[in-house]
C-alpha cells in the first residue's frame, strides 16, 4: 500500500489539488447568498487577501503615473491652452443659454411628477474614485478603485462618469473596491430606448461587448438610437446615458429575439476616474433647484418680453394681409376664439337675434312672437 | 577529483531559485497583468502568470512543485477577477504538472521546444477554462473563439521566449 502512494505520489497530489478546487467551485456555485456576490462570503475573504496583496503596488503605480502625467499636462504641455480656454468659455455661454431654455420645462416636469406621485430618483451625492488596477483578464471586466468602505461605499452602488453609466460596485474592501463594468458577462442593467421608449435589459458578454437580447424584431429600433437607464433595476438612477445602438441582428440561438449591440457612452477601456453614487433622492438638491428656478425666471421674463406689445413699439407693424409665415399665436391669445360668419338670412336662431337672458321673464311670451292672443281666457277646470 | 554519475535529465539539469526570485517574479507578473491593461487595454490578452507557471515548473522539473505553483498563481489570479475562484487554479495546476513532467523528459532550454511548449500550454489552458466554465459551471453561453485563442497563444509565446532567456539568469544549479 505504501508503495502505491510513493509510486503515484505526483498524480495523487495533482488529483487532490483539483478535487479541493472543484469542491471550492461547487461551494461557490451552490451558495448565492447575495445576487451581487454570487460566489458567497467565503470567496470574498480570498478576494480581500488577493486585492490587499496587489492594491498597494497598484496604488503606488497609479499615483506615480498620475504624477508624471499631471506634471507634463499641468506645467510642460500648455500649448493651445489659451485658445482652448476661449473655446470653453463660448461653449459655457452657449450651455447657459440652453440650460435657461430647458430649465422651465424641468421645473414643470418635476412639479407634475410630484402631482402624480412619481418617484424619480435624482443623484444627491457622489464619491470620486480613481481606477488603480484591473482584473488582468480579458474575460472578466472588473476594475479596482482606490476607495472602499472607509469612504462609506457599499456593494451595488452605481458608478458613473460624466459620459454615462459604467457599472456598479461588486466587492467593497476597507480601502479598495471592485467595479464591475457593464461589459462584464455577469453584469446587467435595466434600460430604455430613448425615442421608442421600449424597455429592455442589457448585459455584457465574454468578449466585452454590451448587448440587449431580450427584444423581438421591431422596425422602430434603428442603429444610432440612444439608450438610457430606466431605473427599473433599482441600481442606476433613471435617465443616465448608457450608449447608442451600434447594430441589430437576429439571434440565431434565441429565435425570435434579436441581438442589439451597444456602443457604450463612456469609454469603458480607458476609465481613469469615476463617480460612485452614494445616495439618491426624490428631489433635486437645493442648490440645483435654486439654479433651475432662477433660470426658469430668466426664461419666463424673456418670454414675457417677447409677448408684451409695449416691448415691440419700436418695431414696424406687421402687415395683416401678408402671408402668415410667423409663429402661431400663443395658447391664451384671443385670436384663438372662433368668430362666426354673418348669416345670409337671419332668423330667430341667428347669433345676436336673441335678447340677453337678463331681459327675459320666465313664462312670458317671446317679444318677437307674432301669434295672436286668445279672445277668451282658456277655461280652467274648477273643483266641483 | 570527485566524479558525478547522472542517471536522468532531471538529475542532470534540475534548478532552483532563491526564495526572493521564486516569490517576487510570480507576484510581479500578477501585478503587471493587473496594472498594464489599465494603460494598454489590449494587454489583457496576454497571460503573464501562465508564463511564470511554465517557466518555474519546467526549471524545477518537479511535478508536485509545478502543480502547487500553478494552483497558487491561478488562485490569486482568480481572486482578482470577478470569476469563480478555482477556474484558473485548476487549469494552471494541470499545466504546472504537465510542464514539470515534460521538463524531466526533454531539453526545454531549446528555443524551438520553448516555442512549441508555450504555444501548446496557452491553447491547453484556454481549452481547460472553456471546459470548466461549460461543463462544471454550466455556463452554456460560453464560447471558445479559436482565432482569439490562437492569437493569444502566439502573443504569449512571443513574449515568453525573450522573457525566459532573461529569467534563465536567476537559475541556480542544485
Amino acid at each position: 500500500m505504501e508503495s502505491f502512494f510513493v509510486r503515484f505520489k505526483n498524480p495523487l497530489v495533482l488529483i487532490a489539488l483539483l478535487l479541493v478546487q472543484a469542491i471550492a467551485l461547487a461551494t461557490q456555485v451552490r451558495r448565492p447568498e447575495d445576487p451581487l456576490r454570487p460566489d458567497g462570503q467565503h470567496a470574498r475573504l480570498v478576494r480581500l487577501w488577493a486585492v490587499s496583496l496587489v492594491a498597494p503596488f497598484e496604488r503606488l503605480s497609479a499615483f506615480s503615473g498620475h504624477g508624471v502625467r499631471g506634471a507634463w499636462s499641468d506645467y510642460i504641455d500648455l500649448r493651445h491652452v489659451r485658445q482652448q480656454n476661449e473655446d470653453l468659455k463660448k461653449q459655457l455661454d452657449q450651455l447657459h443659454l440652453e440650460r435657461a431654455a430647458i430649465s422651465e420645462d424641468a421645473v414643470e416636469g418635476q412639479r407634475l411628477r410630484g402631482l402624480l406621485d412619481f418617484k424619480q430618483h435624482y443623484i444627491q451625492s457622489t464619491v470620486a474614485a480613481q481606477v488603480i488596477g484591473t482584473s488582468g483578464s480579458d474575460q472578466s471586466r472588473l476594475l479596482i478603485l482606490d476607495k472602499g468602505a472607509d469612504a462609506h461605499l457599499v456593494p451595488g452602488m452605481p458608478v458613473i462618469t460624466p459620459d454615462g453609466a459604467v457599472g456598479k460596485l461588486r466587492d467593497v474592501f476597507p480601502t479598495t473596491s471592485q467595479l464591475l463594468l457593464l461589459s462584464d458577462p455577469t453584469s446587467g442593467a435595466g434600460v430604455l430606448l430613448q425615442s421608442t421608449r421600449i424597455r429592455a435589459i442589457l448585459r455584457g458578454t465574454s468578449q466585452g461587448a454590451i448587448i440587449i437580447n431580450n427584444l423581438t424584431p421591431d422596425d422602430r429600433i434603428k442603429p444610432g438610437e440612444k439608450v438610457l437607464t430606466s431605473g427599473g433595476d433599482m441600481v442606476f438612477p433613471r435617465g443616465l446615458a448608457v450608449g447608442t445602438i451600434e447594430s441589430i441582428k437576429p439571434d440565431p440561438e434565441h429565435q425570435p429575439y434579436t441581438t442589439i449591440v451597444l456602443k457604450p457612452a463612456a469609454n469603458l477601456n480607458r476609465l481613469e476616474e469615476v463617480l460612485i453614487v452614494t445616495s439618491t433622492g426624490n428631489r433635486l438638491d437645493p442648490l440645483t433647484e435654486q439654479e433651475l428656478a432662477k433660470d426658469a425666471q430668466i426664461h419666463a421674463a424673456d418670454v414675457s418680453a417677447e409677448r408684451l406689445p409695449s416691448m415691440h413699439e419700436g418695431k414696424p407693424e406687421a402687415d395683416p394681409n401678408a402671408p402668415s409665415d410667423a409663429m402661431p399665436p400663443p395658447d391664451n391669445s384671443t385670436q384663438l376664439v372662433p368668430k362666426p360668419k354673418p348669416a345670409l338670412h337671419p332668423d330667430r336662431y341667428s347669433t345676436g337675434s336673441a335678447p340677453p337672458a337678463t331681459d327675459l321673464t320666465p313664462g312670458a311670451p317671446r317679444p318677437s312672437q307674432q301669434t295672436a292672443p286668445p279672445a277668451t281666457p282658456p277655461e280652467t277646470e274648477k273643483p266641483q | 577529483m570527485p566524479t558525478h554519475s547522472y542517471t536522468s535529465r532531471r538529475e542532470l539539469e534540475e534548478y532552483r531559485f532563491s526564495p526572493v526570485v521564486a516569490l517576487a517574479v510570480p507576484l510581479l507578473f500578477i501585478l503587471l497583468q493587473a496594472y498594464i491593461p489599465k494603460i494598454i487595454p489590449r494587454f489583457a490578452i496576454l497571460d503573464l502568470p501562465l508564463l511564470a507557471v511554465i517557466f518555474f515548473a519546467v526549471a524545477r522539473r518537479n511535478p508536485i512543485y509545478g502543480a502547487l505553483t500553478g494552483a497558487a498563481i491561478g488562485l490569486v489570479q482568480d481572486a482578482l477577477t470577478g470569476q469563480y475562484i478555482g477556474i484558473n487554479g485548476m487549469a494552471k495546476a494541470v499545466i504546472g504538472f504537465i510542464a514539470s513532467s515534460i521538463g524531466v523528459q526533454v531539453d526545454v532550454e531549446n528555443i524551438v521546444l520553448r516555442i512549441l511548449m508555450n504555444f501548446g500550454f496557452s491553447l491547453l489552458q484556454s481549452a481547460m477554462i472553456f471546459a470548466i466554465n461549460k461543463v462544471m459551471l454550466g455556463q452554456h453561453e460560453t464560447r471558445l473563439l479559436w482565432l482569439h485563442e490562437l492569437i493569444r497563444a502566439g502573443l504569449n509565446t512571443a513574449v515568453a521566449v525573450p522573457l525566459f532567456l532573461f529569467l534563465d539568469r536567476f537559475k541556480q544549479r542544485d
